[in-house]
C-alpha cells in the first residue's frame, strides 16, 4: 500500500503540465480561470491539439486510438487539464458515445465514427432525457419505427447540452412498446442535419444557453445506425451512465476553485482585514479541502479497484464519487459567492464580442452565474437522490 | 500509488481477524469489560504470542519492523471488535515515546518487555486546562542533581490505572504554553508520591486521574532532552491519530453493516423497514461517510512518516477531522435507524457509538484539528 506517486508518475505529470503550458494559449487559459465558458471553437481547438499529440482519447483501448496509460496516469492527465484549466473534453463523444460504439457497435460504425470523435470533426450530443423521462429514464416515449430501410423517429428530447453545435445525436428511442419498459429501447445514432429535427434553446438561471430541446418530426435514419441489438439500448445506456459517474467527481475543478477562493479572499475584505485572515472563513475552506482530499483518495481507490472488476461493469461505489463530487463543486461555488459578497449582484450575461467593461470587480462577474449554473451537477448524470437509490440497492442490498 | 496489501500484510490481517472473530464476540467482550482494570491479561498474552505487541518497533530494538499500514490493519480489527486491551496506551503511546526518545539502554530495558507482553505503559499528557494542546503543561519537573522531581495533576490518562509505567509530560523550563521546556519522564506505578484514581470511561476502557507529589525520577527515567519533549509527543500523537482513525473506521464499518442488517430484518407496517426510501437514503449517506473516512484513515497511515513535521501534523489533523465528522454521523444515525433497541446497553450498536464518540476526544476533536488545517492553509496544493 503506497499513496505517494512513483517517480515515473511524477515525471508523467510534469510532461503533461509542460505540454499544456506550451500549447494552451494564455488568453484562453485566463478566460477559463476567470470562470468564462469556452466557445465551440475553443473546445474544438483543444481537442485537436490533444489529438495531434495522440492524447485525444487517452482512455480508449489502444486499437481505437487510446494511449494504454494505466488508471493512475489517466487520473493525473485529467487532473492537470482541470487544474490548468483547459477547455474540457466534449464528454458526449469521448466518454459517452465513443465507448458505446467501440464496445457494442459494428465494425462499420467504429470505422466511420471513432476517428471523427477523437478529432472532434463530429460534435456529438446526448438524446436521453425527455420532458416526461428524467430520473425514470426508461419511461421515455420518443419512438423509432422501422419503415422500409429506415427508422422513423418521432418525439422530443430535452436538456440536450451544447446540442446547438451538434453534428450528431445519440438517441434512446422506444422500438417495442409491448414489453417491459427497459426491454423495448434501442440506441440509435442520428445525423443532426436530418430533415425534421428542430433545436430550441433553453435559458438557464445563470443566464446562459447550454441546454436545448430537440424535436423529432418523422426523422428518417438509416437502419444501420442502430448500435448493437434492437431493444438492448437500455443495457448500453446503463453502461454509458456508469462510465459517466467515474469521471464525474471533478476533483481537479474543485481544486482549481479552492485556489481561486484563496486568491480572492486575500483581496476581498471583512471588518477591514483580508477575508482570508478571518478564522471562521478559513475553517470553512479547510472543511471543503478535507472532504476533497478524502474524495480524491476515494476516487483513486475506485480507479484502482476497476483493474480487478469485470470489464464494462462500473463500481456501484462510483455513486459516492458523484454525490460527494457534486456536493463539493457546489460548496466551492458557494464559498466564492461568500468571498465577493455584495459584488455578486450585477446580472450581465456574456455577450460574445462585447467590449463593455464589467460593472464591479472584474473577477466577480462570473461568480454568481457559476454558482447558479453548478446547481445542475447534483441533478444531471443521475440525480444525487438516484445515486443514493443505487447505493442502497446495489451496495447495501436494501 | 497502490492500495493492495502485501502478502505479509494480508497474512497479518487474517490472523488478527481470525483470532478476534473466534474469541472476541460481544458477549466475551462484556465479560472482559467487567474484569478488574477492564481488560484481559489472557488476550494480552495472546497478542504477544501473535507478535502484535512488538509490531511497530524496529527489529534492532526487539520488534518486528512493522509500519503504519500494519498498525492500521490491526487497529481496524480492534475497532470492529471493540477491543479493550491497552494496545494504544502501551504500544503506540508508551512504546512510541521510548522508541523515538529513549537511549539505547532505555530501549533495551523497555521495548522487549512491551513486545513480550510483560510490561504495560500509559502516556499522561493532559493537564486540567490544557484541552488538546500538548504544549500547555503546568505539571512541573524541577531539577535536583541528576534527577527531576515532578509535581502536578494529569487528567484522563488512558489505562493509567493498570499501567506498569506511566510516561509523564512535565514542564522543566519556560512558562505554561511555551513549546520548549517540556520533558518526558518514566514513572513506575509504585513510585513514591504517585496517586492514581481510575474509573471506567464511556466506551468501556479505563482512564485515571493522576496526582504527582514530589515524584523523583532518576536519570534512567528521563527520556531524551528534558526540555525538548514536545516534538516527540507530537510525532507520537500523529501515529496515535492514524491508529485511532483506523480503529474508528473498523467501528464505523461494523456499525453500518449492523444497521443495514437491521433494516433488512426489522418489520413494521408488515414490511422490512429497509424498503422505505427515507431510511435507504440515510443508510446510503452512512456508506458515503464511511468511504470518505476509510480514505482518510489510509491517508493518515500513508502520511504518518512525512518528514516535514508541520506538514505531517496538518495531514494527521485533516484525517482526524474527517473521522470525527463521519463518526458522529454514522454513530448518531446508527442509533436512530435502530430505533429503541439502539438505545439499550445490552445491544452492540450503542457501544460502537460510544467508542466513536470517545475517539473524537482523543488527541484533538474535529474542531480542534479543523483549526490546525485552516492555519496550515495548503492541504489542497497543486499536486
Amino acid at each position: 500500500m503506497e499513496l505517494r506517486f512513483t517517480d515515473e508518475e511524477i515525471a508523467f505529470r510534469k510532461e503533461v503540465r509542460a505540454f499544456i503550458d506550451a500549447k494552451l494559449p494564455k488568453a484562453l487559459r485566463e478566460k477559463l480561470a476567470a470562470g468564462h465558458h469556452p466557445t465551440r471553437d475553443d473546445i474544438v481547438f483543444w481537442q485537436k491539439t490533444l489529438n495531434d499529440k495522440g492524447w485525444g482519447v487517452a482512455h480508449w483501448p489502444v486499437p481505437y486510438g487510446g494511449t494504454g496509460w494505466d488508471a493512475v496516469k489517466q487520473y493525473i492527465f485529467l487532473e492537470e487539464m482541470m487544474m490548468a484549466p483547459s477547455p474540457p473534453p466534449l464528454a458526449f463523444g469521448t466518454s459517452m458515445v465513443g465507448p458505446v460504439i467501440y464496445t457494442f457497435g459494428s465494425e462499420a460504425q467504429k470505422k466511420r465514427f471513432l476517428p471523427r470523435i477523437a478529432s472532434l470533426d463530429d460534435w456529438w450530443c446526448q438524446g436521453f432525457s425527455e420532458p416526461g423521462a428524467g430520473s425514470d429514464l426508461a419511461g421515455l416515449k420518443t419512438k423509432a419505427e422501422k419503415v422500409g430501410d429506415h427508422w422513423v423517429i418521432n418525439g422530443q428530447k430535452t436538456w440536450t447540452t451544447l446540442g446547438q453545435y451538434a453534428d450528431w445525436i445519440f438517441v434512446l428511442a422506444r422500438t417495442d412498446a409491448s414489453v417491459k419498459k427497459q426491454e423495448g429501447i434501442s440506441f440509435i445514432l442520428v445525423d443532426m442535419k436530418s430533415p425534421g429535427i428542430t433545436v430550441k434553446p433553453i435559458q438557464t438561471i445563470d443566464g446562459g444557453h447550454e441546454v436545448n430541446e430537440v424535436f423529432f418530426d418523422d426523422v428518417k435514419v438509416p437502419l444501420e445506425n442502430l448500435v448493437g441489438q434492437e431493444n438492448k439500448g437500455w443495457d448500453y445506456a446503463k453502461f454509458l451512465l456508469g462510465n459517466e459517474r467515474t469521471g464525474i467527481a471533478r476533483v481537479g475543478i474543485s481544486k482549481q476553485r479552492i485556489r481561486k477562493i484563496k486568491e480572492m479572499a486575500a483581496i476581498e475584505q471583512r471588518a477591514g482585514r483580508p477575508l482570508i485572515e478571518d478564522q471562521r472563513f478559513r475553517e470553512k475552506i479547510a472543511e471543503v479541502e478535507i472532504e476533497l482530499k478524502a474524495l480524491e483518495i476515494t476516487q483513486l481507490r475506485v480507479i484502482a479497484g476497476e483493474k480487478k472488476r469485470e470489464k464494462g461493469k462500473p463500481d456501484p461505489a462510483s455513486s459516492v464519487l458523484k454525490i460527494k463530487g457534486s456536493e463539493l463543486q457546489q460548496a466551492t461555488t458557494e464559498l466564492l459567492m461568500e468571498v465577493i459578497g455584495p459584488h455578486a449582484a450585477p446580472f450581465a450575461p456574456e455577450e460574445p464580442g462585447s467590449n463593455e467593461p464589467p460593472i464591479g470587480p472584474e473577477w466577480a462577474q462570473t461568480i454568481a452565474p457559476t454558482y447558479f449554473n453548478v446547481r445542475k451537477v447534483s441533478i444531471y448524470g443521475g440525480s444525487n437522490e438516484i445515486q443514493k437509490n443505487i447505493i442502497a440497492k446495489a451496495v447495501l442490498g436494501l | 500509488m497502490d492500495f493492495d496489501l502485501s502478502e505479509e500484510q494480508q497474512l497479518l490481517k487474517d490472523s488478527v481477524e481470525g483470532f478476534l472473530s473466534d474469541t472476541y464476540d460481544f458477549e466475551s467482550r462484556k465479560k472482559i469489560a467487567a474484569l478488574p482494570g477492564g481488560w484481559s491479561p489472557e488476550v494480552w498474552a495472546k497478542f504477544a504470542e501473535l507478535g502484535l505487541l512488538g509490531l511497530p518497533f524496529a527489529e534492532d530494538d526487539g520488534g518486528f519492523g512493522g509500519g503504519a499500514v500494519e498498525t492500521m490493519l490491526l487497529a481496524e480489527s480492534f475497532g470492529k471488535h471493540l477491543v479493550l486491551e491497552p494496545y494504544l496506551a502501551t504500544v503506540i503511546l508508551g512504546g512510541g515515546v521510548v522508541k523515538r526518545a529513549g537511549s539505547a539502554a532505555q530501549k533495551a530495558e523497555h521495548i522487549a518487555a512491551i513486545a513480550e507482553g510483560a510490561r504495560t505503559f500509559a502516556l499522561a499528557t493532559t493537564d486540567r486546562h490544557s484541552r488538546y494542546d500538548m504544549f500547555d503543561v503546568t505539571t512541573t519537573a524541577k531539577k535536583d542533581g541528576a534527577s527531576y522531581v515532578l509535581d502536578g495533576e494529569k487528567a484522563v490518562v488512558v489505562h493509567g490505572g493498570t499501567a506498569d509505567r506511566i510516561i509523564v509530560s512535565a514542564r522543566s523550563a519556560g512558562s505554561r504554553r511555551d513549546r520548549g521546556g517540556i520533558g518526558l519522564f518514566i514513572v513506575a506505578a509504585d513510585a513514591e508520591g504517585l496517586i492514581r484514581r481510575s474509573s471506567p470511561t464511556q466506551d468501556g476502557t479505563h482512564a485515571a486521574e493522576i496526582t504527582l507529589s514530589g515524584v523523583r525520577v532518576d536519570a534512567d527515567g528521563i527520556l531524551g532532552d528534558p526540555e525538548g519533549g514536545l516534538p516527540v509527543l507530537e510525532a507520537v500523537a500523529d501515529e496515535a491519530i492514524a491508529a485511532l482513525c483506523a480503529e474508528a473506521v473498523g467501528a464505523m464499518s461494523e456499525l453500518t453493516d449492523l444497521t443495514v442488517d437491521y433494516l433488512k430484518q426489522r418489520k413494521q407496517f408488515g414490511v422490512p423497514i429497509g424498503g422505505f426510501q427515507a431510511l435507504q437514503h440515510r443508510a446510503a449517506e452512512m456508506f458515503v461517510a464511511l468511504e470518505q473516512a476509510r480514505s482518510m484513515a489510509m491517508f493518515a497511515a500513508m502520511t504518518a512518516s512525512t518528514e516535514d513535521a508541520t506538514e505531517r501534523r496538518a495531514l494527521a489533523s485533516a484525517a482526524k477531522v474527517q473521522i470525527g465528522r463521519s463518526a458522529k454521523f454514522i454513530g448518531q444515525q446508527g442509533i436512530q435507524l435502530h430505533g429503541g433497541i439502539g438505545m439499550t446497553m445490552e445491544y452492540k450498536a450503542g457501544h460502537y457509538f460510544k467508542r466513536l464518540t470517545m475517539i473524537d476526544t482523543l488527541f484533538g476533536d474535529a474542531d480542534h484539528h479543523l483549526a490546525q488545517v485552516a492555519d496550515y492553509g495548503q492541504l489542497v496544493s497543486t499536486a
